[in-house]
């Protein structure tokens, strides 16, 4: 018998026969019981009494088994935390059981992502039909995939907005719809071939997160309580309270949210500010400022990685690697732009250094003008410009509606977002002013982030990282911004350079800046990089 | 002859048993399991029940004796049990543990004790009951009206 877990079309006649099933249960009467139900149902069976045993089992094998039953009531471990265990790591379709049918507690397995949950005593024909789970999870997996990849984030929010008085169900299924019918045309090409490669694919793929509309209604209000200042995966994810959700899925999802927010801001500021000579996206490499933020962008991505986030390839946001290319270029360019402008060419300060030495330029103008920021990035002005209108629109409900194809929407979320983060980052930055050096005009920018506080949390967070990288105006602005979180980084990074930390190393400084930012941003250093190279 | 006769005595033990409610669907899921790769596979698992639950009950008797009374680990055990129960279809003992739940939420530990006994009782009745059933001999048979004569009449 080869895989029995895939659906290959020569063995379609036998499946489910052959499914291979691993059974927890800490009671033997119950294990032996299921094990004759199920081997009389023609599946493999193995049994275990341990949850820890099962977990070493079947993290000896990724692919040896098809499905998990669980008892819920183990001695050594929770079922909902063996289910959880497998459904993070295994990505297998785990039914739990138990003699409780308490609603709660079977909501409770829902919760943690069972496919089901089974009353003891149990019937013959519930387990004949476990090989349904199977097949759904493998068909899903397959949809999820594509469907990552092209989360469709305006229409979804769109909907989002429009059913959010009522009729959400409607409006998420609609979106589902969506989703699953775009990616439903791409797949088509391929059916016959992935049909056959079900069981491959389960097993090679990576857990893959469905994002649905409810899903991503709860991200974005997990990113608008904790306040873009403070956003990154790991208080989304607890926030969201989504048990099967990793902190990946929501890593990942977060880029492109940036990303998305980033694009709407982009085509909201272009059409605002046309003024300011904003640099065409294409930088020139020879410009320091460019240089440096590419190079900024790089090294977020290096950033990125020292958190171990390996964002290259989730599989779910497909960076523009090339786009650093560029970057490299840049460095030595980089090296000569942050000399002149006491910029530390430190790799470690990556992104933010770079890009806040690059960006500083003037003498920080605590109006908060753009005139602060070097002439490369007069752009400056109008981005802080923009947002600022846009202070304080929206309420925090309406970011998801914000997060609607326009472009508006996105700076009221920034101004949503940047509500919550003002305080704190005003302070902190007004500290970093004070203490940076007159004389560094890096320093200079940090006190103009002072002044663009709501615009630079906002799109420091969120838009910058996950925004585009072409130097548009508004890029440059979001260049600034990361330079300013990039600051807060490279002083928590530790700065290398002695001129930066002569600028920027403030302990009591960085003490204000949380220093989940450094963490979180470099979660998506990789992904929001390539957006800073258009 | 007496072969013969002992069967028939213990299928007639096995119906009264379902009839009485000391039995449950579950009983007769596992004889539907039997078949000619495990052919004593409904004795096999009553065994293997009260071998296991055997644990599970000094569990709890300790836990009663234990001073002050654990009432969620009480519960807990009692949990397993009940779901050990449920395995063979120990109706009568499955409902008996429903009240020892209640006392326990309401941490009532004379409810807890008296109703654990009456566990005990039921337990060991369907345990000679099931024994007479799967080994008839006369001894057993004897044995199984002994007990419960008044069963043999309802």
């Amino acid at each position: 018998m080869d895989n029995n877990g895939c659906l290959p079309c020569t063995r379609r006649e036998g499946f489910p026969a052959g499914l291979r099933v691993l059974v927890v249960d800490d009671d033997p009467t119950w294990l032996k019981i299921l094990e004759k139900m199920l081997k009389k149902c023609s599946y493999q069976v193995t049994t275990c009494c341990l949850a820890t045993e099962a977990l070493k089992k079947l993290r000896e094998r990724k692919d040896a088994f098809d499905i998990v039953i669980s008892d819920v009531n183990m001695p050594d471990m929770n079922g909902f935390k063996l289910l959880e265990h497998v459904g993070l790591e295994m990505d297998l379709p785990v039914i739990m059981m138990s003699v409780d049918g308490e609603t709660s507690r079977v909501m409770k397995g829902v919760q943690h992502g069972a496919c089901d949950y089974l009353l003891k005593p149990i019937r013959m024909k519930e387990l004949r039909n476990i090989w349904q789970h199977v097949l759904r999870k493998r068909i899903h997996e397959g949809r999820e995939f594509e469907s990552l990849e092209g989360f469709d984030f305006e229409g979804i929010h769109h909907l989002m907005r429009n059913g959010q008085d009522q009729c959400c169900d409607d409006v998420s299924l609609f979106a589902l719809e969506d989703c699953i019918s775009s990616t439903r045309k791409r797949k088509d090409a391929d059916n016959k071939h992935d049909e056959r490669e079900f069981g491959d694919s389960s097993s090679t793929k990576k857990a893959r997160v469905v994002w649905s509309v409810d899903l991503h209604q709860k991200f974005v209000q997990a990113v608008n309580q904790i306040g873009f200042d403070k956003v990154g995966p790991k208080k989304i994810l607890d926030l969201m309270n989504v048990p099967w959700l990793t902190r990946e899925n929501v890593a990942s999802h977060l880029q492109k949210y940036r990303l998305y927010l980033s694009r709407l801001q982009k085509q909201r500021d272009q059409k605002k500010c046309s003024s300011s000579g904003i640099k065409n996206p294409d930088l020139n490499p020879k410009d320091p400022g460019s240089s440096s933020i590419k190079n900024s962008m790089n090294k977020q991505q290096n950033v990125v990685s020292i958190d171990g986030f390996r964002c290259p390839n989730n599989g779910l946001v497909q960076l523009h690697e090339s786009d650093f290319t560029v970057s490299e270029l840049n460095k030595t360019e980089q090296r000569r732009a942050l000399a002149t402008n006491n910029i530390i060419p430190d790799p470690n300060m990556t992104k933010v250094s770079q890009i806040v030495l690059n960006q500083t330029f003037s003498p920080l103008n605590s109006e908060g003008n753009i005139e602060v920021f070097d002439c490369t990035i007069p752009t400056q002005y109008t981005w802080n410009q923009v947002p600022k209108r846009k202070l304080q629109d929206d309420p925090k409900s309406q970011s998801i509606a914000s997060m609607v194809s326009s472009p508006s929407a996105a700076s009221s979320i920034a101004s949503s977002a940047v509500d919550n983060i003002i305080p704190v980052q005003s302070k902190s930055l007004m500290v970093n002013d004070q203490s940076s050096v007159t004389s560094n005009p890096g320093l200079k920018t940090q006190e103009f982030d002072a002044s663009l506080i709501p615009e630079l949390e906002f799109y420091q967070q969120n838009l910058l990282w996950g925004g585009e990288a072409a130097f548009s105006p508004l890029e440059e602005d979001l260049n600034f911004f990361l330079l300013q979180s990039e600051c807060y980084n490279d002083m928590n990074f530790g700065m290398h350079n002695i001129d930066t930390s002569d600028y920027y190393y403030d302990p009591g400084l960085i003490a204000d800046v949380p220093n989940h930012l450094l963490y979180d941003s470099a979660d998506y250093s990789v992904v929001d990089q390539s957006l800073f190279i258009a | 002859m007496d072969k013969v006769r002992l069967q028939r005595e213990a299928a007639f033990i096995r119906s009264s048993l379902l009839d009485q409610g000391y039995l449950d669907e579950q009983f007769i899921q596992l004889e539907e399991l039997q078949d000619n790769d495990n052919p004593n596979f409904v004795e096999e698992v009553v065994t293997l029940f009260y071998t296991d639950s055997a644990r599970l009950i000094y569990n709890i008797d300790q836990a009663l004796l234990s001073n002050p009374t654990d009432f969620t680990k009480l519960d807990d055990y009692m949990h397993q049990f009940k779901g050990s129960c449920s395995s063979i279809g120990a109706k009568k003992v499955k409902n008996e543990c429903n009240g020892f739940g209640e006392y326990c939420e309401a941490q009532n530990y004379d409810g807890c004790f008296r109703t654990f006994q009456q566990i005990k009782q039921e337990y060991i009745n369907l345990k000679k009951k099931l024994e007479t059933y799967f080994q008839p001999s006369y001894d057993h048979i004897y044995a199984y009206y002994l007990i419960s004569p008044y069963d043999l009449m309802r």
